[in-house]
């Protein structure tokens, strides 16, 4: 007699089912198929191509109305299941019952809502059947701006096809970089470049906090406060196994239905397949491991004896044009070794994860021609150890490696300008080597290229060595480390010309050759882009040395210093009796004046820091940076408040030029000085920046010290006013900002510009003055601010330790 | 071998690290990826330094104090330093930090 089988969903695993059922035993099963679809089986992978407009539904289809027919399947398309009777054996449709003798659970999943106010808002979906396809195109057909809410496969598929559609798309994402569980930093880095390029906007590390809109969605409201417009959300943040079915028919489920390697649930003749499923601690979101189960489930129906078994898997993201590969396991485990490839001028990015001599793992963005024979590699364990060294060539290594940054240079036309401070072009030096000049003193002779600020040396060695070939010996230029071949003066010129905005851009587009650099260069990077883009770059306090990153001075114990500003060296008893309170209640062993004109609080437990920082900022005293390499102090001298020779009040304008420069970074720290009259109590004239005042006026100079290297500081000008004297003072630090060279202090990069180049774009040009310190200005509006206060309201628990066990009894 | 749960992946900042504390002196636990994680002491060999305080970088961490460089696979110093840093299991499971018990109850004083 023929048995009853009910199979509940009419998805891509049941299919399979089904297909291997009605082929080898057609006439073994009296099928009954529910789906709460009103459709039968169609490939829902296929759903992106359909939004995008590159498919119909009709192409999608596996299987149509004639093949349920021609094998006899009773199909109830429309009708959700809503009761299973284990002890019946019968299962409750909506349109009534039918009995089984054998049940195939293939309910796939639903897709997670996050639960924030306004999920429920028409205009709001998800995106995970056809339904909600044909929204999603109904919705673009209006135009208007689309949020995707998560930047992983189903959020950017959605975004890529709403976009082709002409709508304005955002996608938010709550992490760092795009595709995070498959993708590592640098290639989310060029997804989203890929993505950017077709006007997609992308927005990492937001956190959806509410959807806004009378009747319909009209915006998203982000945990930052921002609001993006939004005539669509498209929530896509993840899915969880579809179980309710099962939980209430008192199947064993944890995540997902509990099955065994026969496919079989705690109920040995109830079958579960697809996404509804957990095996193993496993779960499922890709099609492969559901083919191979649905193969093992008909066998399992017909008696044969088979087992699933886990396998490796490969993703890719069907968006063209955006060419990712990764598989394995490049994220997790120890005594691994990496492989990195970059090709900038290709946008390629290879990383091979390697363990005990087997491949483990690889992610590829930009040409992924050998994913497959990667993902082989790893399936199949193979020992790699014999080509490891040309391994992530790929099997068909040519040899050579095809990242030749003087073939860049050799590629540049003739008026391409290379000196950018003299408008000095490439021809012009072509002419000049043909002409004799055949080294770099020559060429700045006879052109004046690099003969200013110094940052194209390496531009015109280069022109230099492509030009002369052989008979140019080119000077061995220091990179900045071990990750890169580039000096710090390539990598500050490529930042701005290719308008890299992030250290994974910078990695990526200039081939750095370790997955994330190094802690020489990855606090030089940060400086520079932060510099470079105040507004657009995020400081990552990662890459910052300890002292930047906690606002403290370490000391060779692991305690912290603690040195509250004074604004010009000025205190008042209020002050001084909050720094006395703190000393005292933190049990602060010594509190020194500093050679700044303030007080340090020295020895303070790292663990302490939020809580006597808190105390401080009640008092209004706020960081003194006593740390950074950014503004240090400004000294200033009594002046004429009280001095019998004060020409100018110093002390006024110093407590001025603290207050626009604090919380400035710059290239190296920076200390001013402002000296009431030329017997410069305040030493002004040997800081970095000294003003000493004069009857007629201010006499800035710059470029002093008093450290490794004594310099006096040479007169950059004279001023009338005060206003003009805060103005040079800002031009003058934002040009060092702009191209200095990390760690040089402000005299090292005078000695490079050399004075007169200052002189020409700090005083005398105007406008230019104006737009440096404008863009000094705007740079300050962001990070004119106490990191203390910041470090008390926002990260306070991190300075804890994350677990003490040091409280619990001895055993 | 048992686990013990000593808080969430996300309490560790990415290329960052956080302290455990334990009776025999502070573990640091590594955060070096997305999902990836190393334990070990959070002492420098060469003058203490707190390694938790040092800049994270592919897998190595560098001291704080004079920049020795830490391999957090092998605990190895890197170059032409010499010293050793003691590493202790520690898994990722569902978001939660698993550190192998024996770090905080029966490591060797180091
Ligand atoms: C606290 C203080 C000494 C004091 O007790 O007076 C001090 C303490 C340190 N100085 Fe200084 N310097 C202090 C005034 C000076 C001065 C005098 C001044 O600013 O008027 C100088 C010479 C002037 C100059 O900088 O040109 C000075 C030249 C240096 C140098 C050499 C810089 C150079 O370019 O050659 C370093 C090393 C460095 O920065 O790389 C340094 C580095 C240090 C560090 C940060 C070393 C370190 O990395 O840990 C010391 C931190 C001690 C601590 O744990 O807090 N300190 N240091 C002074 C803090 C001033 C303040 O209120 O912020
Ligand atoms: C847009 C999109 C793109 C994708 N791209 C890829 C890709 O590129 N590669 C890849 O490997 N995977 C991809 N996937 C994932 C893949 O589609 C799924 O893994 C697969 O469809 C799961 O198969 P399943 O049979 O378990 O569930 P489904 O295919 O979801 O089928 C389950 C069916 O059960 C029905 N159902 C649920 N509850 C009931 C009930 N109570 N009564 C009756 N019927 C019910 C549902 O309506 C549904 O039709 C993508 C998914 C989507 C949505
Ligand atoms: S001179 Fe400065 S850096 Fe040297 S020991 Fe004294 S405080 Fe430290
Ligand atoms: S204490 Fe770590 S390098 Fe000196």
């Amino acid at each position: 007699m023929k048995q009853k089988l009910v199979v509940i969903g009419a998805g891509m695993a049941s299919g399979r089912v089904l297909e291997h059922l009605t082929e080898t035993a057609p006439d073994a099963f009296d099928i009954t198929l529910f789906n709460a679809e009103p459709r039968g089986n169609y490939n829902r992978i296929m759903l992106s191509p359909v939004l995008s407009g590159e498919k119909t539904y009709e192409d999608i289809v596996t299987h149509d109305g004639g093949w349920y027919a021609q094998r006899g399947i009773a199909c109830r398309f429309g009708e959700h299941v809503v009761k299973i009777d284990r002890e019946m054996k019968v299962v409750e449709g909506e349109n009534g019952h039918v009995p089984y003798d054998k049940l195939l659970i293939a309910t796939g999943s639903a897709p997670f809502i996050i639960p924030v106010p306004g999920k429920d808002l028409p205009g709001v979906i998800t995106y995970r059947d056809l339904d909600d396809t044909n929204a999603m195109i109904d919705a673009a057909a209006k135009g208007g701006n689309a949020v995707v809410i998560g930047g992983g496969l189903l959020g950017l598929e959605a975004a890529a096809g709403l976009a082709e559609r002409g709508m304005t798309v955002t996608v938010v994402h709550l992490m760092g970089h795009l595709m995070e569980r498959q993708l590592d930093e640098a290639a989310g880095y060029l997804l989203r470049k890929d993505l950017e390029l077709r006007g997609i906007t992308v927005r990492t590390q937001a956190s959806t906090k509410a959807i806004l809109g009378e009747g319909r969605a009209e915006a998203v409201l982000l945990e930052s406060g921002e609001t993006l417009p939004a005539d669509l959300v498209v929530m896509a943040v993840g899915i969880r196994p579809e179980t309710r079915l099962a939980t209430d028919a008192g199947l064993d489920v944890a995540r997902g239905i509990e099955v065994n390697a026969q496919m079989q649930s705690s109920d040995p003749d109830v079958l579960a397949v697809g996404e509804c499923v957990e095996f193993d601690g496993h779960l499922f979101g890709l099609v492969a491991p559901l083919y191979d189960q649905a193969k093992v489930a008909a066998n399992t129906l017909l008696g044969q004896p088979d087992a699933f078994v886990v396998k490796e898997l490969a993703t890719k993201l069907k968006v063209t044009g955006c060419d990712l590969f990764s598989a394995g396991d490049f994220a997790e485990g120890e005594g691994r070794e990496d492989i990195v490839f970059r090709d900038p001028a290709r946008g390629v990015y290879k990383r091979l994860v390697i363990e005990d001599d087997r491949l483990i793992g690889a992610v590829m963005y930009g040409d992924t021609a050998d994913g497959s024979w990667f993902f082989g590699l790893i399936k199949d364990g193979t020992d790699i150890d014999e080509m490891r060294d040309t391994l992530i060539f790929g099997p068909a290594y040519q040899g050579g490696d095809t990242a030749d940054p003087l073939s860049a240079v050799a590629a540049l036309p003739p008026e391409a300008e290379i000196c950018g401070c003299n408008g000095v072009c490439k021809g012009t030096i072509v002419e000049a080597i043909a002409a004799g000049a055949t080294d770099l003193a020559a060429v700045r002779a006879s052109t004046k290229a690099s003969a200013s600020c110094g940052t194209c040396t390496g531009l015109v060695e280069q022109v230099l060595q492509v030009t002369l070939g052989d008979e140019f010996q080119m000077p061995a230029a220091q990179p900045i480390c071990g990750c890169t071949d580039l000096t710090h003066e390539d990598v500050r010129r490529l930042i701005k010309a290719q308008e890299l905005k992030s250290q994974a851009a910078v990695w990526q587009e200039l081939g750095w050759k370790t997955p994330n650099g190094c802690h020489v260069c990855r606090p030089a990077i940060n400086y520079y882009l932060l510099a470079d883009w105040p507004l657009e770059y995020q400081d990552d306090p990662q890459s910052r040395f300890v002292n930047e990153r906690k606002h403290a001075n370490i000391q060779k114990d692991g305690t912290f210093s603690v040195v509250p500003r004074m604004w010009g060296g000025i205190t008042n008893p209020a002050e001084l009796r909050a720094i006395a309170d703190a000393a005292e209640k933190y049990d602060v062993p010594t509190v020194k004046v500093t050679g700044g004109q303030r007080i340090d609080l020295l020895g303070v437990k790292g663990e302490d820091l939020p809580a006597i920082w808190a105390d401080l900022n009640r008092a209004g005293l706020v960081s003194g940076h006593a740390y950074s390499k950014g503004l240090r102090t400004v000294k200033t001298c009594v002046g004429t408040d009280h001095c019998r020779f004060g020409t100018q009040d110093s002390t006024g304008l110093g407590i001025k030029l603290e207050k626009i420069l604090w919380g400035s970074w710059t290239p190296h720290k920076l200390k001013l000085a402002v000296s009431g009259c030329p017997r410069n109590c305040a030493e002004a004239t040997c800081k970095d920046i000294g003003v000493v005042c004069v009857d007629s006026g201010y006499q800035i100079g710059i470029g002093g010290a008093a450290g490794m290297d004594v310099k006096e500081t040479e007169l950059l000008c004279q001023v009338p006013t005060e206003d003009e004297a805060i103005e040079v003072v800002m031009a003058v630090t934002q040009a060092y900002r702009e191209g200095g060279k990390y760690l040089d202090r402000l005299y090292k990069w005078l000695a490079k510009v050399g004075m007169d180049w200052v002189r020409a774009n700090v005083v005398d040009d105007l406008e230019n003055r104006r737009a440096l310190a404008e863009r000094f200005e705007l740079s300050q509006s962001i990070y004119r601010k106490d990191p203390w206060a910041e470090h008390v309201r926002d990260k306070a628990p991190s300075y804890a330790p994350i677990a003490d066990f040091t409280l619990e009894a001895a055993e | 071998m048992s686990w013990i749960d000593i808080g969430h992946i996300d309490d560790v900042p990415l290329r960052g690290a956080r302290l455990v504390k334990t009776r025999l002196g502070c573990i640091a636990i590594f955060r070096t990826a997305e999902a990836e994680l190393f334990a070990a002491s959070n002492a420098c060999p060469h003058k203490g330094g707190p390694l938790s305080e040092g800049i994270v970088h592919g897998q190595s961490v560098t001291c704080p104090l004079h920049n020795w460089v830490f391999d957090l696979n092998t605990g190895e110093a890197q170059g032409a330093d010499e010293g050793r840093i003691t590493t202790y299991p520690v898994r990722l499971e569902d978001g939660r930090i698993l550190l192998d018990a024996r770090a905080i109850t029966e490591r060797s004083a180091a």
